[in-house]
């Protein structure tokens, strides 16, 4: 049997990038010239819809490394026959963490107080709660977090691909096997180290849960990363099975789909699980200090997404990827991908504009042009980053588990 | 149940055993069974086993624990004892979730024990015939059933040419019986022929 390893991007794969990222570019220029220099509320909304839009899909690429190294120090073998697809997701990291970076900066050094309450001078200084916060919520401590936490995502990120890429060449003994996983084990470790401080811990806090510089919760960067991990799974079955239609990957077959099936499934279930966990403690203690988070999306007009959210989220997958054969049937795979990154892009709508525009739903197509912008550049970077190097790892030393991998 | 007649092969090897039931399958001898010490991947679809659906059973279990959790909560607190617990309504059901989730997944994983149990016929003081005893140690033990097409010697002579360590034929019980001891077993008998 000859493989297919090298990935040509065909032309209308190519096309679809180009056109999603024009799309998304047009809709940028547009909102520039409507909202940007409009009222308080179109300015926070054309800014909110940026910040949406980057965290959410950096948060999402950025879970397909997180998927890799967890994977690695599990001694998980059953990933390499695709890994180089999630690879290739993580390596959009770089980029989208770049355009994300951008986007806080000039939010933070422009001034931008009507997204982040906490960068209004006189606000923080006459309220006690926010003065008490000052050594976390400052413009220097955002900047340096978000420059090192993007900064070693990149870097390890690109640490991992590259020892990924280095047994291209030959085939290892069972020492240089042994000494490899090791030094996978070593640098994957390191990743899941700064992973836990930053997506698990600090970033939602300081990119999301600062929005709302009043109120926190300590459920909210599990919740943050419960719904990156699960919308960074849907997006790694969506490009496996492309690759699957396109005659790619031929190692990979149901019983891998049915893993990752199994994956969104579980950590939809998790993710309900934090969000119910924060909303039912503040509903049932209904304190106003942190009731205040609950009401425009509980009862004001973001009730709509609100349930729609649920919905998505945990109903759908728990309902329709309940049984094995909807795990392992490629159609149902890809509507449950798309509804679950759309669910979670959602989520994150919720989670910024309940923040900034409390009083109503500013939803336009101007944020889709700008989702469809990002996708675009996902689509267009993972395809390069496939194409460049070979799609199999077929020198790791677990590379036979991941042939014979059975459920 | 009912007494019939099989052939016992032992196998050593997973390697073996896998063309082994294919080979069995093909050449139109009657599997009945095989045991093994451990899950064997895959060994289920060799042998042509159609799909389980526990989880089906399952989810209708789980349905049944959240439709006895509502009830049971509600007819509480609407119905039989209204309690105005820090001025919240009395149907909140936020507050009811947790219970309702615990009740879902005792019913679901309990009813899905007890389904498994019931169709392998396990429970304390049900008997089954057991094949070979080491079964459940190192070998892998595959039984066909002898019918009126064919004959015990050309069953075993076809295992043993198909890589089986061992036969033997068996004069079985089915079903399964009350009690501790084995059918054939007398235990209260002189024991000098037993090995």
């Amino acid at each position: 049997m000859s493989l297919k390893e090298h990935f040509e991007i065909p032309v209308r794969y190519k096309q679809w990038s180009f056109g999603l990222m024009a799309v998304g570019a047009v809709s940028l220029i547009i909102g520039f010239f409507l909202y940007a220099n409009g009222t308080e509320g179109q300015r926070a909304h054309f800014w909110s819809a940026l910040l949406q839009n980057s965290v959410y899909f950096l948060l999402t690429v950025n879970a397909a490394m997180f998927f890799f190294t967890a994977t690695t120090l599990a001694m998980g073998g059953w990933t390499l026959s695709f890994r180089r697809v999630t690879e290739a997701i993580s390596a959009c990291v770089p980029l989208i963490g770049g355009i994300t970076f951008v986007i806080m900066m000039i939010i933070v050094f422009g001034n931008k107080h009507y997204v982040y309450e906490w960068l209004n001078k006189d606000l923080v200084n006459k309220d006690e709660i926010l003065s008490g916060k000052r050594g976390f919520l400052n413009p220097t401590f955002f900047t340096i977090w978000t420059i090192l936490s993007i900064g070693l995502w990149t870097i390890l990120g690109m640490k991992m691909r590259s020892i990924s890429r280095e047994i291209d060449n030959g085939p290892l003994s069972v020492e240089e096997g042994k000494k490899y996983i090791y030094k996978n084990t070593v640098w994957s470790a390191l990743y899941i180290v700064w992973f836990a401080l930053t997506v698990a811990s600090t970033v939602p806090w300081l990119w999301l849960m600062s929005l709302n510089a009043h109120w926190f919760s300590t459920m909210y960067s599990w919740y943050t990363f419960g719904s990156s991990f699960v919308s960074g799974v849907a997006l790694m079955t969506l490009f496996v099975i492309y690759m699957k239609n396109q005659g790619y990957l031929e190692y990979t077959n149901a019983e891998h789909l049915h893993d990752l099936g199994k994956f969104q499934f579980a950590f939809s279930i998790f993710w309900t699980y934090l969000w119910f966990s924060q909303f039912m403690l503040i509903w049932y203690a209904n304190i106003s200090e942190e009731t205040v988070y609950f009401r425009p999306r509980f009862l004001g007009p973001y009730q709509g997404i609100f349930y729609l959210n649920l919905i998505i989220n945990f109903l759908a997958p728990l309902l329709i990827y309940m049984t094995r054969s909807a795990k392992r049937n490629y159609s149902t795979l890809v509507f449950m991908s798309v509804a679950l990154l759309f669910g979670h892009w959602l989520d994150f709508y919720q989670m910024v504009f309940g923040s900034t525009s409390p009083n109503e739903v500013p939803m336009n197509l101007f944020d889709f042009g700008i989702a469809a912008g990002f996708v675009g550049l996902i689509i267009w970077k993972t395809g390069d980053a496939m194409s460049r190097y070979p799609l199999l790892q077929k020198n790791h030393p677990f590379f036979k588990e991941s042939i014979i991998h059975h459920t | 149940m009912a007494v019939k007649k099989f052939v016992v092969g032992c196998f050593d090897d997973e390697a073996v055993l896998f063309p082994a039931v294919k080979k069995v399958r093909t050449s139109g001898y009657k599997l009945y069974d095989i045991f093994t010490p451990m899950p064997i991947h895959g060994l289920d679809k060799a042998m042509g086993l159609r799909e389980t659906s526990i989880h089906t059973a399952g989810f209708f279990y789980g349905l049944l624990g959240t439709m006895t959790a509502l009830c049971g909560i509600g007819y509480v607190f609407l119905v039989d004892w209204p309690i105005n617990f820090g001025g919240k309504p009395h149907f909140s059901l936020p507050a009811w979730i947790p219970i309702t989730f615990e009740l879902t997944v005792l019913f679901s994983s309990i009813g899905m024990v007890m389904t498994f149990c019931y169709l392998c016929q396990m429970a304390p003081f049900v008997k089954k015939h057991h094949f070979h005893p080491r079964s459940t140690d190192d070998l892998f033990v595959m039984v066909i059933e002898c019918t009126e097409k064919n004959n015990e010697t050309d069953i075993s002579g076809f295992l043993t040419s198909i890589g089986a360590i061992e036969t033997n034929v068996q004069d079985a019980e089915t079903g399964w019986w009350l009690g501790r001891y084995d059918k054939t077993e007398k235990p209260f008998e002189h024991k000098s022929a037993l090995a």
